[in-house]
Order: structure tokens, then C-alpha cells, then sequence
């Protein structure tokens, strides 16, 4: 055990924490406003429209992230017309490639949570509001969209864990966050465990509070009170 | 479409190799995983703290440490750990380790993890008169296991593990950073000398969502015939 080397690469790591940090808040921000925006097209009546968003969703969750990084970062960039419009200010970027991948990425997982948050909903619920001549649009912003919220808090707990745990892939498109620099300290110095041990604890650490924070929510936001 | 040509003026055969090798790693991976959840199930299910203890660390550290990382902690420690073992056995030489083994295993402890959790949840949620009445038939140890709890169990198991495999062959994509010829890696290579990237990466998004699907319909036939009588 090389303590030496841990003490040196920990700054290190805890410096490109704020990366994966970044990353991460930027794509769950944008991915929850994509999810909650297909979890309603999923629920819309006209077939076409249902269809889209399940495609939506079946393609991102069925294919790798990586692979979805890829395409936006090396793939887009081969369309001429594009690198001819604005969009390319944001697209030779990796860090806004990443983003937008992992938006993508987490906003299909969103809108499958939101759904069958929305679809479990007691139709008892809806029917009192109606029973008591409140409008349908309240009673979607005022009673569908907390309650589904509440119901799907657990999984999109899990859900922000597997985008902290994906947000390392922005390491394979040069940017260094915290997996990034801790495969260039491995690689420069051949001490993987030293290196995973401090990265790992870092992770860990992040995990445990998002675990944390969300069943503090659950509790409070319990149909119980 | 010349670019996916069998022979030697595409890369169609190159590419059908390469989903072959994806396909095995993954079942490797995926047995790797259920050796693991083997061991670790009944770690997390016993009546002593300490076990639990050690149940516990696997499946939380595993689950919350990026893939990659795990991933990198093999590739670049793999070999290293192997020399240290032989060198207590007297053997001094250099061994390098075969891309496949240690993608394998690297996916295999992960999706272990998984599986471990999946069937502590399916074995928790088994009535506990099933177990009383086993052991008041005077049923030995093994066949309680075997033949009681084991299909009841894999009923409850079978959605969930086909999450499992479903995650486990989509991380063996990470495993092309270790230089594996799979799926991403040969669109990696294609990619490069062509100059076509665009193509050849949604050529392996086609390829991996058709093994996704064809995965999902062998699957839901499985289910089919463990819940029989429900």
C-alpha cells in the first residue's frame, strides 16, 4: 500500500469530483424536464405520438451509453450542414456532448418512471378533484404531478445513482473527471488499487448521500402525514 | 451498404464476430455474476453480523462505484495481482491476461452484485411456511433448497434477473476500452479507418438493440414456464 500516493492523488481526485458533479447536475436537470415531458406523451391518447415516446425510450434504454456518447461526439460532427450552423458551437464541445448524452440517456429512464408513477395513480384521487368541480388542469398540476412525484421518488433515486455511476463515461471523450483522472494517476504511476481505493471512496460517498437525501424526502413527503 | 460487405471490402463479417464476442462475454459475465451471488446470497441472508457484513461491502461497493473504474482496476491490476499470487507459489515470469478473462471477470463481480440483491429479494419474499414445512417433512438441507425454495424462487427472480442481463450486456461495451474486439470496439476500428463514424456507431446501436430484443423474447418465454400454476 502506497499511502504516499494517496494522500498526493486524493486533491487530485476531489479537484475532478467538481466535474462529475457538473456533469451530473446539468444532465438531471435537463432529463427531468425531458422525462416529464415524454411521460406525457406516453399517456396521450393518439397512437402516434404514444408510439414516438416509446421509441424514445426503447432506444436509449436498449442501447449502451457509451455507444450514445459516441455517436453525438465522433458521429455528429461528420454531417457538413451541421458544422455549418450554431449547433456546432455546442457540439465540438465534449463537455456539452456529454451532457446532451447523458440527458438523453437519463430523460428516457425518467419518462419511464414518471409513467408508471402517473399510470399508478388510485383513480379514486382523480375523481374526488373531479366530484368537487376542480379543473382539469389543476388538478393535474395540483394533484397528479405530486403524487407522482412522491410515488416515483424511490426509483429516480436509483436513477440519479446510475447517471452519477454514468457520468464516468465522459472520461472516454477526453474529459477529465473523476474516473478520467484517476485512470491517468493509474496509468502514470501503476498503482490501480492505491488510485480505486481514494476514487472509490469518493463515489461512495456520493452515493451514500443521494441514498440518503432521497429516503429523508420519502419520509417526509409520506402519504402517512 | 458496401460497407457492411462480408470478405475483405467491408465489415460485415468483422462486425458479426464482434456481436458474437459480445454475446459471449456476456454470458460468461453473466455466470461469472451468478457464482458470485452464490457466495454472497447466503452471506447477506445469515444470522451473523459479521457475514452480513462482508454481504453487504460487495454489493454496496460494487453498485456504487462506476463500471469503468472496476473495469480499470482489472485491466491495469489484473496481471499485477496474478504475478503476486504465482510469485508466493515460487514462479517469477511475466503472465499477461487474456482481454476476455479479465473483461469477463470485471463484468462477472458487477453483475454479481446485482444478482446477489435480486435473489436475496426473491428468497426474502418466499412465505416462511414454505421453509417450516419443509423442515417438518423432515427434508434435508439440500433438497429444501433445491426443490422447494429454488422454483418458487426463480419465479420471482426471472423478471428481475432479465434486468440483470439486460445491464450486463450493456456494460460489456466497456469493456473496449480494454481492447477487447467486441461490438464497440470493431465499430471503434471500422470507425477510424473509414472515417465514417456516424455509420458504424449506429450500426452498434442497431446491433445492440437487436440483442436486447431477442434477449427480451427469449426471456419472456422463460417467465412463461416458471409461472405455470399462477
Amino acid at each position: 500500500m502506497d499511502f504516499d500516493l494517496m494522500m498526493t492523488s486524493f486533491p487530485k481526485l476531489l479537484g475532478a469530483t467538481v466535474v462529475t458533479l457538473k456533469l451530473l447536475s446539468a444532465s438531471l436537470f435537463f432529463g427531468l424536464f425531458l422525462g416529464l415531458f415524454f411521460a406525457i406523451l406516453r399517456l396521450n391518447k393518439n397512437i402516434f405520438i404514444n408510439k414516438f415516446a416509446y421509441c424514445y425510450s426503447y432506444i436509449f434504454r436498449g442501447t449502451p451509453l457509451l455507444v450514445q456518447i459516441f455517436i453525438i461526439y465522433f458521429g455528429l460532427g461528420q454531417i457538413e450542414y451541421l458544422r455549418t450552423t450554431f449547433l456546432w458551437v455546442i457540439l465540438k464541445e465534449p463537455y456539452w456532448c456529454a451532457i446532451i448524452a447523458f440527458t438523453l440517456n437519463t430523460g428516457a429512464y425518467t419518462s419511464e418512471i414518471l409513467r408508471s408513477a402517473f399510470q399508478t395513480i388510485k383513480p379514486g384521487i382523480i375523481e374526488a378533484g373531479k366530484s368537487l368541480g376542480i379543473s382539469n388542469k389543476i388538478i393535474f398540476y395540483k394533484i397528479q404531478i405530486p403524487v407522482a412525484i412522491r410515488q416515483s421518488l424511490p426509483a429516480y433515486g436509483n436513477e440519479i445513482i446510475l447517471m452519477m455511476k454514468g457520468t464516468s463515461l465522459a472520461s472516454t471523450v477526453t474529459l477529465m473527471d473523476l474516473t478520467g483522472v484517476a485512470k491517468y494517476i493509474i496509468s502514470t504511476t501503476f498503482k490501480p488499487i492505491e488510485v480505486f481505493i481514494v476514487a472509490g471512496g469518493i463515489y461512495l460517498f456520493m452515493t451514500f448521500i443521494i441514498h440518503n437525501v432521497i429516503k429523508y424526502l420519502e419520509k417526509k413527503y409520506s402519504f402517512q402525514q | 451498404m458496401e460497407l457492411l460487405a462480408f470478405g475483405k471490402t467491408g465489415w460485415g463479417d468483422e462486425l458479426f464476430y464482434a456481436t458474437l464476442m459480445t454475446i459471449a462475454v456476456s454470458i460468461t459475465a453473466m455466470l461469472v455474476g451468478f457464482f458470485f451471488a452464490l457466495i454472497f446470497t447466503p452471506l447477506k441472508l445469515s444470522k451473523y453480523k459479521t457475514l452480513n457484513l462482508v454481504g453487504n461491502f460487495y454489493t454496496t461497493v460494487i453498485r456504487g462505484v462506476p463500471e469503468l473504474l472496476v473495469i480499470y482496476l482489472f485491466f491495469f491490476g489484473g496481471s499485477g495481482a496474478i504475478m503476486y499470487v504465482a510469485s508466493i507459489f515460487g514462479y517469477y515470469e511475466y503472465i499477461e491476461i487474456n482481454a476476455f478473462i479479465t473483461g469477463s471477470m470485471a463484468i462477472g463481480i458487477i453483475s454479481g452484485a446485482y444478482s446477489t440483491e435480486v435473489f436475496r429479494g426473491a428468497i426474502q419474499s418466499i412465505d416462511k411456511g414454505q421453509f417450516e414445512a419443509a423442515k417438518v417433512l423432515g427434508i434435508n438441507k439440500f433438497g429444501q433448497f433445491y426443490k422447494i425454495i429454488l422454483p418458487q424462487m426463480l419465479r420471482l427472480a426471472i423478471p428481475n434477473l432479465s434486468n440483470v442481463w439486460q445491464i450486463t450486456l450493456k456494460d460489456t461495451s466497456l469493456i473496449s476500452v480494454t481492447g477487447l474486439v467486441e461490438i464497440m470496439r470493431q465499430s471503434y476500428i471500422a470507425a477510424g479507418s473509414t472515417r465514417d463514424p456516424l455509420f458504424f456507431y449506429s450500426f452498434a446501436a442497431v446491433l445492440y438493440l437487436l440483442l436486447t430484443y431477442v434477449s427480451m423474447k427469449l426471456i419472456n418465454k422463460l417467465e412463461v414456464k416458471y409461472s405455470r400454476g399462477y
